[in-house]
Formats: structure tokens, C-alpha cells, sequence
């Protein structure tokens, strides 16, 4: 864009075209280190995902639940940051099986991660997004869903129903 | 006066800005004639992005990127004087510059003018492109309400749909284990940062181009593009025939673009910001996430596709709707260039345009999408108010039949409409399908009892066009 016109290069000896190789290549050697004493720890804090530990959460005392229902429970994440705010609760559906027998199905939809709800009346889950169905047992009962819903491990300890924490399960 | 042009003199003197501003405003473009406002958009789109720059660092003052507090900040910015407003005016500028960077492409695209020497213009605006499509995405997602919290998660396990790194990449998304305090920041930044940082560098990438490579000159059927002559070809054109682009051509940029500021600040007032769904809390079990309308498309299309094709459908989808933009330039990068002679051209954008509108108003209406907020038939529908009729209805929509099947304009639309169930089928058919289910469909075996299977089969026999009951009026011929 401009009218420029570099300085005439001095005529070149053999010696000294080796030397303005070196320097090229001593600029791009060095400048390389710095970008990437820049960008190393940098992309490193970027992909360095919050790994959870996998803990019980108590949801309620074993008398709370009624065998043969199923309801929405939720519990806190295993070491959620102090500005999470409500994002640090995950919701399950919940099933009192018998005495001590319990089953958590993840409220995530195996098809595209919408929640599912629980209709006590149908005995069935229903996806609001796309209208995957799945039986009582968390089993495809219909539509687009590819695997059945996901289930977190639920104890019963001290007369508390637990359930043990577990990532967003990804398809 | 005097003074203030003795400071110029000395600022220009000391820094060239003239020397370099002159040349860029006085370059010489082709003479368009009656296509001279096709060639507004991509400004118009520059404008667009403006508009969102300087609104977005004006609700940035107002927000916190945090998972807790985000949606009461945006509440915040809502009920503060201008920032409904501002609100407002971000919201229409990204629906702006989706709809004039979409119109660009189709103008360069129709045109052809992405062949030689122009490729890398092309290429560089398919970047922006793509980088457009990521901001209204993230930004949709700051809003952070029920419908962005979801978002992140169906955007992750879209993401888990990609081979190997699948389970990787669902979680960079979330940015940890789980949706937590960690998931916002990241998308914030992406949004605030990490593309506006990109679209600057190659918007001035883009520029560049437009003044090095020359503003393409209309096509002409007779002059198909030969890399060879091409450049002398066009610097005798311009020498023949161009014109400044200050002001003989730039003056329909700067009209338009204000054309597209009062339309953004006009629809920001009149119409305002979308309201703001339910609060991010994932124990609320009622949530309805949809797409904003750019994405409504592609949403009815993953819904509608057959189950064995999704994964295929997700990730080659866009993968090679990308894959095609990148290559055309680099396959077809010289030639005819009027859209006369390459009739495709117009098929391919009618084809995209139809689909985005087409399937836009189905994403609307999402008839994959259970009702679930079905209310029970009313009185007046069932016709009875005991009996297994009666009881038939309630059957109906306690067993979820009623999200799915519509009867009286009550329910669903994914399943058929048994509104006159009665006539079309018969018992036997009903209690089959209900048995065995089907694609859409669960099976009720073992999920319903003898008596709701024959109240249920009453109340659908029951659905007639000419209603059975109430008899007929004494003075009505038959």
C-alpha cells in the first residue's frame, strides 16, 4: 500500500548468506518458544475439564419413600463451585422397589439430552423434545431414543436413601 | 480553524494516515448499473456485526457470568431503563446478521464471484460464516434460562455423537464432569472473547482482500473467468470504466446500513427482547427447550429423519455442508460465472431457502413433540360423564395417549387423530395397536388392566363423525 522500496541488499558473500540463514532461523526458533510458553498453559487451563469425585449424596430418609412410586429427587454436586448457584443440583427419578431395593434413572434423555418426566399414571417416561418413550425399567418403549435411560447407584445407609454421583452420562 | 488544520497537517504528517486512507477510498470498482445494491450486503453485514459490538459490551457491563447469578442478571438488565433496549437491539442484530451474511453468500454464490482470483474472499467469509452461526448459538445460551441450560446438554450429547472423542468433546463442552459453575464461563468467553476475537481478525482478513483482489464486476455470460487474462482484463475495465468507490459507490453501503440500524433500534423498541423462559434449575422437571428460529430447520430435520440415519445426519450433515463450501471455490475457481448459464446454482439456493422456511414453520409446530400439557377431555368432547366412556377418556389421558393422539382438537399431533377412531377402526385394530406398539408408539401390554383396555376401546369406539349420542333431534331427517 505503500510506495516503499526496501534499501539495496549489500552484495552477499557465502558467508554471509549462512549467517542471515542462521539468524531466520534462530528468530523462528526463539519466537516459537515464546509463543508456546504463552499458549501451552494457557490451552492447557482452557482444556482442563473439572474432573468430579464420585460421592453419595444422601436424597431422603428410606420412610420418605413409598414402594411402587416413582419420584423426582435431587441432590448437589459432588464438589460444585461456590457460584453455581441452582446449576449445581441434578435431578433423578427415583423408585422405591421394595424394602431396600431402589433404582435412580437419570432425567437425561438418551436421544438428545432433553429431560424426561415420569407419568406415575402411564408407568412410562416421555421426552418432551422428540417423544421418546421408555417402559418403567428404563428400557426404548418407543421414538427416537438409542440406548435406555441411564441409571446412578443407589444404596440405602444409615435409614438414607443414597445415590452415588456420576458425570453427565453422553451417548 | 486555521489551527485545527495546521494539527492535521502536522498529525498526518506524522503518522501517513491520509497516504494510506486515500488510496483505499479513491480505489476504483466496477460500475455494477442495475446490480449496484447487491452489492450492499456484505457491508450491511459488517454493520450488523457492529451493532452487536457495541450493544454486547454494553450488556457485558450489566452481566455476571456466572451459572448462579446469570439469569437474575439478566432480569436486571431487562428491567433497567435502556437495557430492554439494548437487550432488544443485540437480539435483532444477531437475527440481522444471520439473514444478510445468509444473503451475501447467496449473492456471491449466484454470482460466482468466488472464482479467480477471489477464492480466499470466499474462504474467509465461509469462516465468518461458521463463526456467525457459533455467536448466536453461545449467545442464545448466555440468556441462561431453562432453555440455555438444556441447550448445553443437548449440545453436548450432539457432540457425544462424533466417533471416538464423542465422550470428550460432550464434556469440554459442559466443561467438567457436569453442568456446573465452570459451564458458563466457557461459553461466555467463546462468546465475548474467543469469536469476536477471530471475526475481527479475519473480517480485517476479508477487507483486505475485497481492496487487493478488486470488487468483482457483474457477470457477464460472454466472459467466462481465465486465471491468465483475468487480472489485466480487470484493471482495463476499471481503467475504462470505474468509478471511485468513495463516494460513487460507498454511498449505498452507508444508506443501507442505516436502512439495517433502523430496522434493528425500531423492532428493539417496538417489538422488544425475547421474555426470559423459567430459571436455570435443572430439578424443574417442565422444560421445553426449542432452538431460536435460525436453528428451527435443523431441529425439525433431526427430528423428522429416520432413527438409523441420525448419527450419520448429525455429524455428516454439517461436515460436509462445510465441506462444500470450502471446496467450491477451490473446484469451480474459474469459468462461467453468470447464474444464466449455471442454472444449479439457483436450484441449490431455492432448495436451502426452502428448506430453512419449510422446515422452520414445522420446527415451529414441532408435531414430533407430545403435548404434554394436554388437558383432560372435557365433558363436552367425551360425551358422558360416567360409564366406561367416561372412564375411557380419563384412560386416555392418564396413560399419555392424549399427548400423542389428538381427539376434538384436544392433544397431540405426533400420532393419528382419533377423532373419529369409531368409524376408521375397529376394536380388534385398536387393541392390536395398543398391544403392540409401533416405532413411535410404546406398548401398553402389561401396562393397563382388562378394564381400562375396554373403557379405553369404548371411548374410542365411541368417536363418530355424526355423534351417536345424543340421539338425534325428532325433526332432523336421517
Amino acid at each position: 500500500m505503500s510506495d516503499h522500496v526496501p534499501p539495496e541488499a549489500a552484495p552477499q558473500s557465502g558467508l554471509e548468506i549462512g549467517r542471515r540463514k542462521f539468524l531466520v532461523r534462530l528468530s523462528i526458533a526463539v519466537g516459537s518458544i515464546g509463543a508456546a510458553l504463552v499458549a501451552v498453559p494457557s490451552v492447557a487451563f482452557l482444556l482442563g475439564l473439572r474432573k468430579s469425585p464420585r460421592i453419595w449424596r444422601t436424597v431422603g430418609k428410606l420412610d420418605d419413600f413409598t414402594v411402587g412410586t416413582t419420584v423426582n429427587v435431587s441432590f448437589e454436586d459432588p464438589s460444585p463451585l461456590p457460584w453455581a448457584g441452582v446449576t449445581a443440583k441434578t435431578a433423578a427419578w427415583l423408585r422405591r422397589v421394595d424394602d431396600r431395593e431402589f433404582i435412580a434413572f437419570s432425567m437425561i434423555c438418551t436421544h438428545l439430552g432433553c429431560p424426561v418426566r415420569w407419568l406415575a399414571k402411564a408407568n412410562l417416561f416421555m421426552c418432551p423434545c422428540h417423544g421418546g418413550v421408555f417402559y418403567a425399567d428404563g428400557q426404548v418403549a418407543s421414538g427416537p431414543p438409542p440406548k435406555p435411560l441411564n441409571r446412578y447407584p443407589v444404596r440405602v445407609y444409615n435409614n438414607e436413601v443414597q445415590i452415588l454421583t456420576m458425570p453427565v452420562p453422553i451417548t | 480553524m486555521q489551527f485545527i488544520k495546521r494539527i492535521w497537517i502536522w498529525f498526518d504528517d506524522v503518522t501517513g494516515v491520509s497516504a494510506m486512507l486515500k488510496p483505499l477510498l479513491d480505489h476504483p470498482v466496477p460500475n455494477a448499473r442495475k446490480f449496484s445494491w447487491f452489492y450492499v450486503l456484505g457491508s450491511a453485514t459488517l454493520i450488523a456485526f457492529l451493532i452487536q459490538v457495541v450493544t454486547g459490551i454494553a450488556l457485558a457491563s450489566g452481566y455476571v457470568a456466572s451459572s448462579g447469578q446469570a439469569y437474575s442478571t439478566l432480569q436486571f438488565i431487562t428491567d433497567a431503563p435502556i437495557g430492554r433496549i439494548i437487550r432488544g437491539m443485540h437480539y435483532f442484530g444477531a437475527s440481522a446478521m444471520i439473514i444478510l451474511i445468509g444473503l451475501h453468500t447467496i449473492r456471491v454464490y449466484l454470482m460466482a464471484s468466488y472464482k479467480y482470483p477471489r477464492q480466499m474472499n470466499w474462504l474467509s467469509g465461509v469462516a465468518l460464516l461458521l463463526l456467525t452461526l457459533a455467536m448466536v448459538f453461545t449467545g442464545q445460551l448466555l440468556r441462561w434460562d431453562q432453555t440455555g441450560f438444556w441447550s448445553v446438554l443437548i449440545a453436548a450429547e450432539q457432540a457425544g455423537r462424533v466417533p471416538l472423542i464423542g465422550n470428550w468433546l460432550g464434556h469440554f463442552i459442559l466443561a467438567g464432569d457436569t453442568v456446573g459453575g465452570a459451564t458458563l464461563s466457557r461459553f461466555f468467553v467463546a462468546h465475548v472473547f474467543f469469536f469476536p476475537g477471530l471475526i475481527f481478525l479475519i473480517v480485517a482478513f476479508h477487507l483486505y482482500l475485497v481492496v487487493h483482489n478488486g470488487i468483482s464486476e457483474p457477470p457477464n455470460a460472454s466472459r467466462p473467468v481465465e486465471p491468465k487474462t483475468y487480472r489485466p482484463w480487470y484493471h482495463a475495465l476499471l481503467a475504462r470504466d470505474g468509478q471511485p468507490f468513495w463516494p460513487d459507490a460507498a454511498w449505498r453501503d452507508v444508506v443501507f446500513g442505516v436502512l439495517v440500524v433502523l430496522t434493528v433500534v425500531g423492532l428493539a423498541i417496538i417489538v422488544g427482547p425475547p421474555l426470559l423462559g423459567k430459571p436455570p434449575d435443572p430439578t424443574i422437571v417442565e422444560a421445553t427447550p426449542r432452538p431460536e428460529w435460525y436453528f428451527l430447520w435443523y431441529y425439525a430435520i433431526l427430528s423428522i429423519i429416520p432413527k438409523w440415519s441420525e448419527d450419520l445426519v448429525m455429524i455428516w450433515g454439517p461436515a460436509l455442508f462445510g465441506i462444500a463450501l470450502i471446496l467450491l471455490p477451490l473446484v469451480a475457481g474459474k469459468g462461467q460465472r453468470s447464474p444464466l448459464r449455471r442454472p444449479w446454482s439457483f436450484v441449490i439456493v431455492a432448495v436451502v431457502l426452502f428448506m430453512i422456511a419449510y422446515y422452520g414453520e414445522v420446527g415451529k409446530v414441532a408435531p414430533w413433540s407430545p403435548r404434554m400439557d394436554a388437558p383432560p377431555l372435557p365433558t363436552a368432547v367425551v360425551g358422558a360423564i360416567s360409564g366406561p366412556i367416561a372412564y375411557g377418556a380419563q384412560v386416555f389421558h392418564d396413560k399419555g395417549c392424549e399427548y400423542c393422539h389428538k381427539v376434538s382438537g384436544y392433544g397431540g399431533v405426533r400420532g393419528p387423530d382419533l377423532t373419529y377412531a369409531g368409524d376408521t377402526l375397529t376394536p380388534a385394530q385398536i387393541t392390536t395397536r395398543i398391544y403392540s406398539g409401533g416405532t413411535n408408539m410404546p406398548s401398553y401390554r402389561g401396562n393397563m388392566t382388562s378394564d381400562q383396555l375396554s373403557a379405553l376401546l369404548a371411548f374410542l369406539g365411541s368417536r363418530h363423525r355424526q355423534p351417536v349420542l345424543p340421539p338425534p333431534e325428532p325433526n332432523s331427517n336421517p
